[in-house]
Formats: structure tokens, C-alpha cells, sequence
């Protein structure tokens, strides 16, 4: 079966070559045939890709330890759904995800566009299948997953793998890598849909609308992917936070920052027609970003806490890069023509100079953050000496342009289109700023002297006024007309202009997440070694220790403190920090206990048996406040996607120059 | 043409602060990448810089006295020895034990001792099985498998 395997990979290789020249000799030579028979072609690689990756899955449920991945990645003892999570617990087999992840979304994309844009077709078809050919060459020669152990001749059959790394045995950590690469695969969609329309030379906007959901969806993907990765950070790793700027997060949250900022400024082309170079720039910026992150995750490129697999794909990915990056550059400066901008910013207030310094702050901070993570190597080259940066530069940069970011959520919205007067600004944002006030003032009444942390409180304020607002005023017109409650107004209101109502949803889970964020400039923590009867206090809370049992069961023994903890002396329960010792790795890990609230977590970790004074236990504690606010502002930004997802009620039609901003005219605009 | 001088104003303002926050940044954070026999010889104009060395950590060489942490980190090529003393916060992590590389940041002092303010062992990765073989290989593993 393993020959099957392989054998599928490799024909789905000679496949995607098939489909990628078939499409290009069909396009350019007028040849319908040819260019179904590529599309077909394409299906064909997705049923080979299926085929080689059920393989792979059916070897690793079945615990088969002939093959070499399955023995450095699986074991008996591990449940079914690490086993599955197997598949991407290593080198060979994340990239034969990638590889399916592909295939099923050019399946898709071949599906659903069968009857839809001819010419351009062809070209999406090559530009998916060029990306498919290369990570069909890393599965074919460069990392083959069905790799098999010789056995005979005195050597023995394997008969128990080495398991899963028991940091991986978490169920965010399980799902997190397909999340985040069904993100970073799915923005090839757009992206080759722009290249597609630029070399037919698409007059409008057809690419963007074509592909607005995908680019949505995949953005969906990635942000839960990123969360899930910091979630699993938070909970498994036992240090206390959930974000260290390290590469491999760093690889994550550089091509969600381009996308983030290539949604917005799609705003600008559909209803005003500028920005066009931009967006092929930011679109081709944010797949190309997608690649670099899997190269820098996968190819050891920067050293990192997580010492990566070192190989020889990075040489791959640099080829890759540079051909793809040349290319596009090329295409994109040949058909500079077609991108020309219909209309021209005419004032720093307004709703068009807003888009453009959220794009600036977006890509500054992809820049920095970009620059931060490669800097090791891009000093090693200039100077001769590698140096490296730590968090501090990360935050120093960032933090600004998050709370600029955030005050940009609350104006941009409101401000008008073409040019808005300093009356009606004053107008609009009269109660958000007040709201910001009172909370800036309420604070530092309360004792509250962070800087950064007031401004940050006080623009979560101001934004969430406004987005308040907004529903508020629509749904009371609503509410007005038809006599139905406001409630349901709102829900009326949101239906009838999904991507507006959705997006402000999105923002409000943003203000969320920024509260939580904010929350860490007032961590507390402390690291006690104690016996069992002693007393830790930390902030309102009064931890004491009252039994260190330990046990084991086949995958894994473990050691697990009970702590009893009271706030403001009033006892709040148990937890129970426990520390494991995975039987087939021989590695410890921890298990924290978190007692999650909205305004605050306690988080202990149980760090180990003290090695100089016996009977000890070393217990960390970390206070983090509004730490939960970030997983449901999460959720918020999830549920708001959903609804941009939802077709409207109303087809708005309205002109380029839609007029918002201005109460009276909200009010009409919005009914 | 006053329009996009203002734009331009702008944006030149917020990269210039931006470029200057990031500057600072690294002035703040930047640590020098050494290797012990670098460090053994380091000028002393370079005396006072953050240092990241790596090593792997000598078998039985490690002691703990109260918060601080000794242990001795080794260069293979040159037999290069190095005390290391820890006295960060936070306790070391799971992977740190004997044998494993260990990555410590901090200032060399001047009796010779290396006083780190943290530690990472490199922990065999998200993905991949510990350098070093923590887990018994199997006789047949793939030399290149890690």
C-alpha cells in the first residue's frame, strides 16, 4: 500500500505538470479542449493527493510502524485523534498537507468557476497548478512521506513508534496547523485570480468579486489559526503568556497583517476605483508571505525555541520564491496600464486618506515584524555579526501601531467619503469621544498611571461607542418604520447590509481583543517553592498547597499538585497544576491549571519537584487580567465573519460616491 | 499640489516615528550571537554587550542553590568549557537537563563566569524529535530522520 502511496504522489506530479503547461499552450493557443482537459487534469491531482494522504492517515490510525514517519511521530498508546494529528506532527507529512490543502481548493476553484470567466480561467489554473508542481516536488524527491523501514537480516521490526511530541498532545495544537494552513494555501486563490485577470488583461473589478469570500473565508482560517496557536501557547507551554514574538508566530502574523490590509483596501477599488497597483501588490504580497512563513517554519532558515527541522528545502523555497516574486513583478509592471486610478484623493479627512494610513500603519508593522524576524541573519550578512532582537523591539514598534489601528476602526467608518469638514467630524464623533474621555478620567481616578494602557482603554471605549452607535441609529430607524423592537431591528438591519454590519462586528471583536491585550501591562506573577501546607499570596489571592499525588497510565505518568485557593479570603476551589512525563518520549511537560474569568485569570503551573530541598514543589503563579477577553473577542471576529459571509437583502446600488458620515444621511443610507 | 504635500507630511511623520521607535528598539533588545571561544577572547570594549551563547549542557554539571542555577555549557569542536550562572525568575525549562543545548542570554563578568538572565533549552521543536536522542532510536531510523 505504501508503494500506492507513493505512486499516487508521484502521478499527480506528472499530472499537475500535464495541467499546468495544458492550461498555458490552451490559453495561448485558443484551445478550449486543452484547457478543460487541464481543469480536468486538476481533479485528477486531487483525487491522487486524497488518495496518497488517506494513505498516509490509514497507516498512522493503524499504528503500521514499518514506515519511518509513522514510527517517528506515532504511537500505541497515543489517542485517535493524535494519531491523526500525526499527519502534520512532522516535516514529510505537513507538507503533503499542504500539498492536499492545494489540490482541494483548486478542485473547488475548477468547480465552481466551470462556466464562469473563460479567458481568465486558464491562467488561474496555471498559477494554482505551478504551486501545486513545487510542493509536489518537496513530497515526491525532497521529503518523501512513505519512507520504509528495511527489516530482515538481523534487523528487528519497530514495534512501538516514539509518539507525538507530548507538546503537541493538546487539542488546539491538534487542529491549529490545518487551520492556519488552510489560511495560508487558500490566499493562492485570490492571488492567482489577480494574476489571472492582470494577464488578460481584465478591465474592472472581476478578480475581487470573485474572490471576496474566499479572501474572507481563508482570513476566517487564519485568524483562528493564529488564536489557536496562541491559545495553545497559553495553556500548554506554562509560561504565563500566549505571545512571544517568536519566528514561528512571527510567520503566522505577517501574511495575516498584509490580508488584513489587502481587505481593506479592496474597499477602495470596488467603490472608488483607485488603489488598483496597491492591491495586486498586497494580494501578491500576502501569498508570497504564505510561502516565506512555511519556508521559515519548515527550512530552519532562523533559530528559534523551537529548533526546527533542518534541511535542504529551504534552497527549494528561495527557488520557489524568487521565480514566483520575479514573475509577478513582471506581470504586474507589463500591465501597469490597465491599473491606473479612476479618481484622486482630495482630503486628509476622509473616509479614502483613512483606508490609506490603515494600509500604512498595516504595512509597517508587517515590515517591522518582518525585519525583526530575519534580522539575525540580515546582520550576520551586513556586519558579520549575528544579532539578534527580542521582544521589547517587537512592542516598541507595534503597540503604537495597534492603538493608531484601533483609533482608525472607530474613525474610518464614520468619516465621510472625498473630503468631510471639521463640523460634521464633530458632529459624529461628539459621544465616542466623551466615552473616551470618561473612561480615560475614570481610570486614572482608579489609580491607573500605564500610559499605553489608558490610551488603549480609552479608544476601546471610543470605538465601541461608535460601532454602539451605529446599530443604534440604524435599528431605531428600522424600529421606526415597522414598529418592530429594536432588537430585532438590528438583526434586520445587519441582513440588509451584511458586509457593513458584519465588518463593524469583526471591530468590536477587535476592541475586545485590544482590551485583552491591555491587560497584560498588569500581570503579576511570582515562582514559590513550597511543601505541602504552605501558603503562596499573590494580588487578592491566597494559594495553599494540600497534596502531591502522582500516577501513570500507557502513554504517560504524571505528578499532580492540589491547590486550594481563596480571593479576598473566600475559598474559590481547587486546581490542580499537573506535570507529565510522556512514556515513549521520556519528556516532561506541563499540564496548567487556569481558572478562567472574564476580568482575570489565575494560571499555576507546576514546574517540577525542587532537586535541593526535597518534598518541595516549584509553583509559578501568574495573575493575568482580561486575558479571556481576547478568546471571546475571537469569537466575536469569528461570528462577525460569518455574518460578511451572509449575502445581503439589499443589493445596495449605490453610487461610487456614497456619502457617510453625516447623521441625516446615515440615517437614509442605512434604511 | 497642497493636498499631497500634506499627505506627505503625514506619512513622513508617522515612518519617522516609527523608524525611531524601531531604532531604539533594537538598541534596546539587540543580543550579539557568540560562541564560547568568542566569548573567551571577547575585547573588552565588547565586555558590557548582551550575549547569546550556546552549548551543550556537561552531564552532572548541573547545581542548584536556592534561586540560582550552575551548570557548565560545552563547545564540542574545541572543548570550550563555560560556567554558566541563572538567576532569572522563571524556572528552567522542561527540556533542559544534561546533554541538551541550552541557549543562554546574558553579560560575561569579569571573574570569567556567565551570568544569564535566561534560559531556552532548545527544545526539540514543535515538529520534530529531540537532537541528541532522547528516545531510544530505533535500530533501523533513517540516519537523516531528524
Amino acid at each position: 500500500m505504501e508503494v500506492l502511496g507513493a505512486l499516487a504522489i508521484l502521478f499527480a506530479f506528472c499530472l499537475s505538470i500535464y495541467a499546468f503547461l495544458g492550461s498555458i499552450v490552451g490559453a495561448v493557443r485558443q484551445r478550449p479542449y486543452l484547457q478543460k482537459s487541464a481543469q480536468r487534469a486538476v481533479l485528477g491531482v486531487f483525487v491522487l493527493v486524497t488518495t496518497a494522504s488517506a494513505i498516509l492517515v490509514y497507516f498512522l490510525l493503524t499504528s503500521d510502524f514499518r514506515l519511518a514517519y509513522v514510527v517517528a511521530r506515532s504511537n500505541r498508546a497515543m489517542p485517535p485523534l493524535y494519531k491523526l494529528a500525526a499527519w502534520w506532527g512532522g516535516q514529510e507529512g505537513s507538507l503533503l498537507l499542504w500539498s492536499w490543502l492545494l489540490s482541494c481548493y483548486s478542485a473547488v476553484v475548477v468547480l465552481t468557476n466551470r462556466k464562469k470567466h473563460p479567458g481568465m480561467m486558464p491562467w488561474v489554473v496555471a498559477v494554482l497548478q505551478f504551486t501545486q508542481i513545487f510542493f509536489l516536488i518537496l513530497n515526491v524527491f525532497v521529503e518523501p512521506p512513505f519512507h520504509v523501514l528495511a527489516v530482515g537480516k538481523g534487523v528487528q521490526a519497530v514495534q512501538d513508534g516514539q509518539g507525538l511530541n507530548p507538546l503537541l498532545q493538546y487539542w488546539m495544537m491538534a487542529i491549529h496547523p490545518p487551520m492556519l494552513y488552510l489560511g495560508y494555501v487558500g490566499f493562492i486563490v485570490p492571488f492567482a485570480f489577480a494574476m489571472g485577470s492582470l494577464i488578460t488583461k481584465q478591465p474592472g473589478d472581476a478578480w475581487i468579486h470573485t474572490t471576496r469570500r474566499w479572501s474572507l473565508i481563508t482570513w476566517g482560517f487564519q485568524t483562528t489559526g493564529i488564536i489557536l496557536g496562541a491559545g495553545w501557547a497559553y495553556a500548554v507551554l506554562g509560561w504565563g503568556g500566549y505571545w512571544g514574538w517568536d519566528p514561528v508566530e512571527n510567520a503566522s502574523l505577517l501574511p495575516w497583517i498584509t490580508a488584513t490590509a489587502f481587505l481593506h483596501s479592496v474597499m477602495m477599488q470596488e467603490k472608488k476605483g483607485m488603489m488598483k497597483v496597491w492591491n495586486m501588490v498586497l494580494i501578491s504580497t500576502t501569498f508570497f508571505l504564505c510561502i516565506f512563513g512555511t519556508f521559515l517554519t519548515r527550512s530552519g532558515f532562523v533559530s528559534s525555541v523551537h529548533a526546527f527541522a533542518e534541511s535542504s528545502i529551504g534552497t527549494w523555497f528561495l527557488g520557489f520564491l524568487s521565480i514566483g516574486i520575479a514573475a509577478t513583478v513582471f506581470v504586474i509592471l507589463n500591465r501597469m496600464d490597465y491599473l491606473k486610478s479612476e479618481t484622486k484623493l482630495e482630503s486628509v479627512l476622509s473616509r479614502e486618506s483613512s483606508f490609506l494610513f490603515n494600509n500604512l500603519l498595516l504595512l509597517a508593522s508587517a515590515f517591522a515584524v518582518l525585519w525583526g524576524t530575519v534580522f539575525p541573519r540580515i546582520s550576520e550578512m551586513v556586519t558579520g555579526e549575528k544579532i539578534t532582537v527580542g521582544a521589547p523591539f517587537f512592542n516598541k514598534v507595534n503597540v503604537p501601531i495597534g492603538l493608531c489601528l484601533l483609533l482608525l476602526t472607530g474613525v474610518g467608518p464614520l468619516i465621510a467619503w472625498r473630503r468631510s469638514s471639521w463640523e460634521s467630524l464633530k458632529r459624529a464623533f461628539r459621544w465616542p469621544a466623551l466615552a473616551m474621555a470618561i473612561t480615560i478620567v475614570a481610570l486614572l481616578a482608579g489609580g491607573m498611571r500605564h500610559f499605553y494602557a489608558l490610551m488603549s482603554l480609552g479608544l476601546c471605549a471610543f470605538v465601541a461607542t461608535t460601532i454602539v452607535m451605529e446599530f443604534w441609529k440604524g435599528a431605531r430607524a428600522i424600529a421606526v418604520r415597522t414598529g418592530r423592537n429594536l432588537a430585532l431591528s438590528a438583526v434586520e438591519l445587519t441582513h440588509r447590509n451584511t458586509r457593513r454590519y458584519g465588518g463593524y462586528l469583526v471591530h468590536m471583536g477587535i476592541v475586545l481583543m485590544f482590551v485583552g491585550f491591555t491587560g497584560a501591562a498588569f500581570n503579576q506573577d511570582t515562582t514559590q517553592e513550597v511543601k505541602v501546607g504552605d501558603r503562596i499570596t499573590i494580588g487578592h489571592y491566597a494559594l495553599q498547597v494540600l497534596e502531591i499525588t502522582d500516577g501513570s497510565n500507557d502513554n504517560y505518568a504524571w505528578q499532580r499538585a492540589t491547590v486550594a485557593a481563596t480571593k479576598d479570603g473566600a475559598p474559590i476551589g481547587e486546581l490542580l497544576p499537573e506535570r507529565r512525563v510522556y512514556v515513549a518520549s521520556q519528556q516532561p511537560t506541563s499540564i496548567v491549571a487556569i481558572r478562567r474569568r472574564m476580568n482575570e485569570d489565575l494560571y499555576l503551573n507546576f514546574a517540577g519537584m525542587s532537586e535541593t530541598a526535597a518534598g518541595h514543589a516549584i509553583i509559578q503563579v501568574y495573575v493575568n487580567p482580561l486575558v479571556s477577553c481576547i478568546w471571546f473577542g475571537f469569537w466575536v471576529v469569528f461570528f462577525g465573519t460569518l455574518i460578511c459571509l451572509v449575502p445581503s437583502k439589499v443589493k445596495l446600488a449605490y453610487a461610487r460616491t456614497e456619502m457617510v458620515g453625516v447623521y441625516e444621511k446615515q440615517a437614509t443610507s442605512a434604511k | 499640489m497642497k493636498k499631497y504635500w500634506r499627505f506627505g507630511a503625514l506619512i513622513a511623520i508617522i515612518l519617522g516615528i516609527l523608524g525611531w521607535l524601531a531604532a531604539s528598539g533594537i538598541n534596546e533588545s539587540k543580543t550579539y550571537y557568540k560562541t564560547i571561544s568568542e566569548l573567551k577572547t571577547l575585547p573588552s570594549s565588547e565586555a558590557g554587550r548582551r550575549v547569546r551563547v550556546t552549548g551543550n549542557v556537561l552531564p552532572g554539571s548541573i547545581q542548584r542553590s536556592g534561586t540560582a542555577v550552575k551548570f557548565v555549557i560545552c563547545e564540542k569542536e574545541h572543548n570550550q568549557l563555560l560556567d554558566v550562572i541563572y538567576t532569572g525568575k522563571d524556572p528552567l525549562p522542561d527540556t533542559f537537563r544534561d546533554n541538551a543545548q541550552a541557549m543562554a542570554d546574558g553579560k560575561m563578568q569579569p571573574d570569567g563566569t556567565f551570568h544569564a538572565n535566561s534560559i531556552a533549552a532548545k527544545c526539540p521543536s514543535k515538529y520534530e524529535a529531540a537532537p541528541g536522542g532522547k528516545a531510544p532510536k530505533p535500530l533501523n531510523s533513517r540516519p537523516s530522520a531528524t
